[in-house]
């Protein structure tokens, strides 16, 4: 889309406006300055994806639109997690971050923050996989989505 | 040669061919207001407030097909234009509307008459720009009447920060503009108008289904010309009233919830429907799931976000109307397409037969005076040859189903929003663009107290509308639903204290008249047509309990009409 002010209000006011779902968005410039990316994470039935997808392409600011899932593609999202890290503890998140390929980027006495980065599911494997009760902080990105192979989304 | 803001604005405007401009000053504004006090080419229009100016410039462009123009000031001048630009939005109507902004250096600051225009507009225009540079206005107006004018039309909003108006740049307006991510769809796919003309050719039960679009598309002789080859049935939306000439025997009226009987059963019956630039909304379906249940579906439009929306066509055809209808006239006429004549003979009677029920009909020797009978007494006088603009309510649909529009352009009404307060300012607009014409604005005394103000307008530029105002003393369209579906619990339909009609015309320097019985119906309206160089303010007292029928209640199927 337009990297332009206000390209992102259009598209948030029109699922808000319209009835749809959001569940994850992220948007930054690309490496043509006038142009960002969305990927944009929603839910539906065939005809309301169809009508979120015409409408969508109807907004000026939205120059090319591509549903990553009428093909293979790769989503991945990032997430930060801040866990208290104590005694016994600190060994064994070791383990699990580095069961789920995450790494520890910053530590102090009594907590870990881990960088994680993966399809969803993973994320929330590794949360699940956490005790509940030391988690102290959670970021996620949301999900940036590319095609597989050749299909790509370029103008 | 570098010229300020304000200047580039107006000459931009010139370039652009506008004849007038609507609108209201304001702080905001100041500098456009002078820049356009020292030309003559743009010709400034001022209303009383500023929601009419954005109807009173719908109004102009549903009358002649050219873009309205607005200008309005920074805050409540902005947010007051809202209810026009959403009204013009609904039924994609050209306009482009500039509302002024605080200075660049005061906007988030909650200056004095700040408002967030692009954030407020944003959800009713095709699209908004703010101009942050001088050197980008001329650009950016081009861009809007781009924008507003091509593709399915629709409003534009230009906010303009006041310091812009005032900064120097160079002028040169553009010759044309592209942008990358707006090309609109002219031509449709051959391969989809080949197979809409096969399921035409074998059709039992056709009808033509259409709409507002054919208006925007100028494809009324193309439409009329194909149903006439094909001989089948057409019926228009109330957007649609005039794209299809409906003394033509092969109209069958309006479709939707007060459609004709004949109408609404040929879309029931029907087995091949011929969807053209409308948009299925719910006045016209009814029970979304009752809708046509046995035709396969042909879909011409402009924009593919209106087809398979609310019903799932068969052939979409995404294209220009004109363009698609033309692809097909001549794709029918080269292989002398036509369909089964013995299945439509059997159609047409059938629809004859329905037909004879006379949906329409009403008390003729009633006492008092039947807002019908006004409709029909104003459109045999007027031989059918006025522009018509309507408020919104039970005279907004009589003047639909009396009023027999056979051109295009005619009918000028809110019929996406609903907008009361429409008609009297849409009047001004189209008075202004056909000085010679007839124009007569169909009202009700809740409506035309919405915009009453503008009496005051009209009586500055003399142009002299003729309102007509049925006054049955009730917000008649709710009071009508009340009656049905609230067991007469008539809430605040009622208004007391109306004003004396007649003194208040007066007052602002028109002719009024009141008429109480049948029998002056039709030397007054004669009387009125006579001041052609007056504004007429007709205030009919009408029956107050009159209902519009046929109905369709809300849920119901095509087929399930509340007739009289």
């Amino acid at each position: 889309m337009e990297n332009e002010a206000g390209a992102l209000s259009r598209v948030a006011g029109l699922f808000s406006a319209r009835g749809y779902n959001i569940e994850s968005l992220t948007v930054a410039p690309t490496e043509d300055p006038s142009l960002s990316r969305m990927t944009l994470v929603t839910r539906g039935t065939d005809e309301v994806i169809e009508q979120i997808t015409k409408q969508l392409n109807k907004l000026i600011d939205v120059v090319k639109l591509m549903d990553m899932t009428e093909g293979p593609h790769i989503e991945r999202e990032m997430m930060l997690v801040k866990v208290q890290a104590l005694g016994e503890r600190r060994n064994e998140l070791k383990r699990i971050s580095d069961i789920f390929r995450g790494r520890i980027i910053d530590v102090t006495d009594e907590t870990y923050t881990i960088e994680l980065t993966g399809a969803g599911d993973k994320l929330d494997a590794f949360l699940h996989a956490l005790d509940k009760g030391i988690i102290v902080e959670v970021v996620r990105s949301g999900v940036s989505g590319i095609a597989r192979g050749d299909r790509s989304l370029v103008l | 040669m570098e010229l300020t803001g304000a200047d580039i604005f107006v000459r931009s405007l010139k370039e652009e061919g506008v004849e007038y401009i609507f609108g209201y000053p304001g702080g905001a504004v100041l500098h456009i207001y002078d820049a356009l006090y020292r030309q003559e080419d743009v010709q400034h229009i001022l209303v009383r407030h500023e929601q009419a100016a954005t109807h009173a410039a719908d109004g102009y462009a549903r009358s002649t097909g050219k873009p309205g123009v607005v200008i309005v000031t920074s805050g409540p001048g902005a947010t007051n234009a809202v209810t026009g630009i959403a009204t013009a939005f609904m039924d994609s109507i050209p306009m482009v509307v500039f509302t002024g902004q605080v200075p660049t250096h005061l906007i988030g600051n909650d200056a004095f008459q700040e408002a967030d225009n692009i954030g407020i507009t944003r959800p009713c225009v095709k699209h908004n720009f703010l101009v942050k540079d001088v050197s980008r206005i001329a650009e950016t107006i081009k861009k809007a009447f781009y924008v507003a004018t091509t593709g399915r039309p629709g409003p534009v909003v230009v906010d303009i920060p006041k310091d812009i108006t005032a900064e120097k740049a160079e002028f040169s307006y553009p010759d044309k503009v592209s942008m990358r991510s707006y090309n609109p769809v002219h031509v449709g796919h051959a391969g989809q108008i080949k197979r809409a003309v096969k399921l035409m050719r074998g059709a039992r039960r056709p009808i033509l289904y259409t709409g507002g679009g054919v208006i925007l598309g100028e494809a009324s002789d193309t439409l009329t010309e194909l149903a006439r080859v094909m001989n089948f049935p057409v019926t228009n939306t109330l957007m649609g009233l005039g794209a299809y000439p409906a003394t033509d025997p092969l109209f069958v009226g309006m479709l939707g919830m007060h459609g004709t009987y004949e109408a609404n059963m040929a879309m029931h019956h029907c087995d091949v429907l011929i969807a053209v630039g409308a948009r299925f909304d719910d006045r016209v379906t009814g029970h979304i799931e009752k809708f046509c249940p046995n035709a396969k579906i042909i879909h011409i439009d402009i924009d593919p976000a209106s087809i398979s929306k609310n019903v799932k066509v068969d052939v979409p055809i995404v294209g220009c109307v004109g363009n698609v209808l033309k692809v097909m006239l001549d794709e029918i006429k080269s292989h002398d397409v036509q369909a089964d004549a013995a299945a439509l003979r059997d159609w047409w009677q059938q629809i004859d037969e329905w037909r004879s029920k006379d949906c329409l009909k009403f008390d003729r020797d009633s006492e008092v005076i039947k807002p019908q009978f006004v409709l029909e007494t104003l459109y045999r006088l007027t031989e059918g040859d006025a522009f018509v603009t309507s408020d919104v309510g039970q005279h907004q649909m009589w003047a639909a189903q009396f009023y027999k529009f056979d051109l295009p352009r005619r009918w000028i009404n809110s019929g996406g929003l609903g907008t009361m307060g429409f008609g009297l300012p849409a009047a001004m607009g189209v008075q202004l663009a056909h000085p010679g014409a007839t124009v007569a604005c169909v009202t009700g005394e809740g409506s035309i107290q919405m915009c009453i103000q503008e009496l005051s307008t009209c009586k500055q530029y003399s142009l002299p509308i003729k309102i007509i105002n049925l006054n049955n003393g009730y917000l008649g369209m709710v009071r009508q639903w009340q009656e049905f579906f609230y067991q007469k619990r008539y809430a605040m339909s009622y208004m007391e204290s109306l004003p004396d009609f007649v003194k208040l015309a007066e007052s602002y320097g028109h002719v009024g008249m009141q008429i109480t019985r049948p029998g002056d119906v039709e030397g007054a309206l004669i009387e009125m047509l006579k001041l052609k160089d007056r504004l007429v303010f007709m205030d009919f007292l009408t029956d107050k309990e009159e209902n519009v029928y046929p109905m369709i209640p809300a849920g119901g199927g095509q087929n399930e009409m509340i007739l009289v």
